[in-house]
């Protein structure tokens, strides 16, 4: 009954976050990375220690390569940020950055995507969104189709899609800060993260609302207000655990996975920490607020009627 | 009941068969080389992707703009086939070749794509894929206006390329490309001129081929036919009459040894298309080796987290769950080498996620039983009503998992189905391995009486609800 009683502080923490992550998003934007917008990475070793950034931008200045980025990685490395490379202008590359053969470098990583290929893995991205959103929207509709009292089934809906928007914007808003603070790049892993958070937080929402309509139609109370909490304190338990065990994994891809999944991780153990959140702090203060207004109407019609 | 225990018994000696097969089947743990002929086991080693092997990645556009829609796939079907054997020729192990066709998704571009495990030298791969011969036959221009201005233009460029200024090729002004190309060779063949001994290749076109230079050749007697190799003219001879047959013979001053090599080289294939490299991704080795090491012991920590967690939580049922966790893994790893799913980094995380979804399963049923306990059932029947009323959690918490998974999976890039296809495996073996297996084990203890220390073994935790009725002891959790 806690959660109930104290709805409104849960629900401004949560509109507080969303808010915040859509300031974050508008001010500093995201960082596409040059899987969807096309542009070379290279990383490059220097076994004997790395030289100034300074140097090496005096190597490449002149290759004209349009502008190139140099990012520190690891102890000896860098990250080197370009426009798409052919093989000659990679060869070219190459060469300046070991000083013309002076500097001892070994490549790690190169990854060249050309425009087209961007173009098309941005659309790729945009139709798995597209049938991901549309599934889970079928699948709430599936899973409330019956009808029940005393609230109308069809708020079930919105009020579970209102939580997914939830939990999918405060990812993106850390994301907006990682990117503006510490230089990470939209990617596809990114999209994979956030859809992969759709689908494992609707199924978490589901479960408290079926457990508030199951304990409805057994009338555990009279008290709309109170079949709610008794649901939220019934479900808690498996809500966290459940949650629980699936952030134990992200949590240790994390600290011990490889680098290229480090941030998916990240991510993932944000949104699926918002979904359990919205899923019991938010989906049902919700649905309480649905009902007071629901009834607050028919007063209104009541006394209209009364009136007349 | 005993029928129960001894399923019981096989599945845990299953597990360790699994396990077993799997620690064999791996090269580096087991000592067996790869390739050991007669080693069944060093047949099933786990397939790795470029971002773990190491590799070369490289996607080509091709040129399909001289070619007749109707025949555009078979034409990259072939260009495939010529790619393969080329790559083949050079002793690259498991490559793979495959050809993008345009889909809905898709920016309408013809897509070759070549992954070469192992192979970290860029400029060595793009080079061994574009030794293979690009053949063309091209006639004489006719005299005129435009020759002569393609002539002026030729020269200006040649003028600004003097002074080191680049320009854009400019057309050949003597020659016109006509429709034969290497795609209608047949075979090529060494041969001898028999009066001065000079080497010679022979060429021979299949019947569309035939009929095309029979065309062309009756079209330009007297004139010149110039064949090119990769864009030069190798040679330009005088066709004296027209040609049936589909015999042709290119003699370019050739040493025998630059002929033969020719002749190989034709022969792996002429380029039906021309492609142009549009993407390229080199991973170095120790990079890959890194992402698997990190990989397995993240995935060893979450494990052990785990198998914590569910023994200090759920107790007796936790320990179960962790057993059955195992066999899981086991079975998804076999599969992981049987089908074979190819591992990527994100494909481990996606196995490493399913691991925590895995349980998901053991504990809603776990859950429903504590709670089917405070109402004052048996633990057998506790246990009963558990797994039945939990089944429809368990079903739809799944269910969009799953979903996801597949849209995911049919929309992906190679590097998002990766993680698709392993998570979305995952989530669905887990959730039968948690069920049966889970089920089984608990079955077979036979617990039914409710005296204090099974009543401990069966509780949790801490309980959020405040029930009259102490079954469930408070633990600590620490």
């Amino acid at each position: 009954m806690f959660i109930i009683k104290n709805k409104k502080i849960f629900l401004l923490i949560s509109i507080f976050l969303v808010v915040a992550s859509v300031v974050i998003i508008s001010l500093f934007g995201l960082k596409i990375g040059i899987d969807f917008k096309g542009g070379a990475l290279t990383e490059v070793s220097y076994p004997d220690g790395r030289p100034e950034i300074s140097i090496l931008k005096d190597a490449t200045k002149d290759l004209s390569l349009g502008e190139i980025t140099f990012q520190p990685s690891g102890t000896n490395d860098y990250i080197v940020k370009s426009k798409d490379l052919t093989d000659p202008e990679h060869t070219t590359l190459l060469q300046a950055l070991s000083a013309k053969g002076t500097l001892k470098i070994e490549e790690k990583n190169f990854n060249s995507i050309g425009p087209s290929v961007g173009k098309e893995l941005k659309k790729k991205s945009m139709f798995s969104i597209f049938f991901v959103i549309l599934a889970v929207i079928l699948f709430i509709a599936y899973a409330f189709r019956k009808v029940s009292k005393p609230i109308s089934s069809w708020k079930y809906g919105p009020i579970a899609i209102i939580a997914l928007l939830h939990d999918i914007t405060i990812p993106i808003g850390v994301m907006g800060m990682l990117g503006h603070f510490a230089g990470a790049e939209v990617d596809t892993l990114f999209v994979v993260a956030l859809l992969t958070i759709l689908g494992i937080s609707v199924a978490d929402t589901i479960v408290v609302f079926d457990r508030i309509r199951e304990n409805l139609r057994l009338k555990i109370s009279s008290d709309f207000h109170e079949t709610v909490g008794r649901s939220i304190d019934q479900t808690f338990t498996r809500s966290i655990n459940t949650s629980l065990t699936v952030i134990f994994v992200l949590l240790s891809l994390f600290f011990f996975g490889p680098e290229s999944t480090r941030n998916f991780a990240l991510i993932m153990t944000i949104g699926l920490f918002f979904g359990t959140y919205s899923s019991i702090f938010l989906a049902s203060p919700l649905l309480v607020y649905a009902y007071e207004i629901q009834e607050k109407m028919q007063a209104k019609k009541g006394n209209k009627k009364n009136k007349k | 009941m005993w029928k129960k225990r001894i399923i019981a018994i096989f599945i845990l000696v299953l597990g360790f068969g699994v396990s077993f097969f799997i620690y064999k089947s791996e090269p580096q743990l087991s000592g067996i080389i790869p390739n050991t002929p007669g080693s069944f086991l060093s047949k099933f080693p786990f397939k790795l992707g470029l971002d773990l092997s190491g590799g070369t990645h490289l996607v080509y556009r091709a040129d399909v703009s001289q070619i007749k829609s109707a025949e555009i796939s078979d034409s990259m079907s072939s260009l495939r086939d010529v790619i393969e054997r080329r790559v083949n020729l050079f002793g690259v192990s498991e490559p793979t070749v495959q050809v993008e066709e345009g889909g809905i998704t898709s920016v309408g571009e013809h897509r070759l794509i070549v992954d070469l495990p192992n192979v970290t030298d860029v400029q060595k791969a793009v080079v061994m894929i574009g030794q293979t011969p690009l053949l063309e036959f091209k006639t004489e221009r006719p005299a005129g206006k435009e020759k002569d201005d393609l002539i002026k233009k030729l020269e200006e460029a040649k003028k600004l390329a003097e002074q080191g200024i680049t320009v854009s090729s400019v057309e050949d002004p003597y020659f016109v490309q006509t429709p034969l190309t290497g795609r209608y060779l047949d075979k090529a063949i060494l041969e001898f001129d028999q009066n001065t001994g000079e080497a010679k290749v022979g060429l021979k076109f299949n019947a569309e081929g035939a009929k095309l230079f029979e065309q062309i050749t009756k079209d330009n007697i007297g004139k010149m036919v110039a064949i090119y190799l990769d864009g030069s003219p190798i040679s330009t001879p005088n066709v004296r009459e027209a040609i049936s047959g589909g015999e042709a013979q290119i003699s370019g001053n050739f040493t025998p040894t630059e002929a033969k090599q020719l002749v190989g080289r034709l022969n792996s294939g002429a380029l039906p298309v021309p492609i142009e490299l549009i993407s390229t991704q080199t991973i170095g080795p120790s990079l890959g080796a890194k992402a698997i090491q990190d990989g397995i012991k993240a995935a060893l920590v979450g494990l052990i987290v785990i198998a914590i967690f569910l023994i200090l939580w759920y107790r007796l049922p936790g320990l179960l769950a962790v057993i059955a966790l195992s066999i899981y893994i086991c079975l998804i790893l076999m599969l992981f080498k049987l089908i074979p799913v190819t591992l990527t980094a994100a494909g481990i995380a996606g196995f490493i996620i399913s691991i925590g979804v895995a349980v998901d399963a053991n504990v809603l049923i776990f859950e429903r039983i504590k709670e089917e306990l405070r109402t004052g059932k048996t633990i057998a029947d506790a246990i009963k009503a558990g797994f039945s009323r939990a089944w429809f959690s368990i079903r739809d918490s799944n269910t969009s998992s799953i979903i996801t998974a597949i849209i995911l999976f049919w929309f992906g890039t190679s590097l998002i189905k990766g993680f698709a296809l392993t998570f979305g495996m995952g989530v669905l073996v887990s959730m039968l391995s948690a069920i049966i297996i889970t089920r089984l084990f608990l079955f077979s203890l036979n617990i039914s009486k409710n005296t204090k220390f099974n009543n401990f073994l069966f509780g949790s935790g801490f309980h959020f609800t405040k029930k009259e009725n102490n079954i469930t002891a408070d633990g600590h959790v620490e």
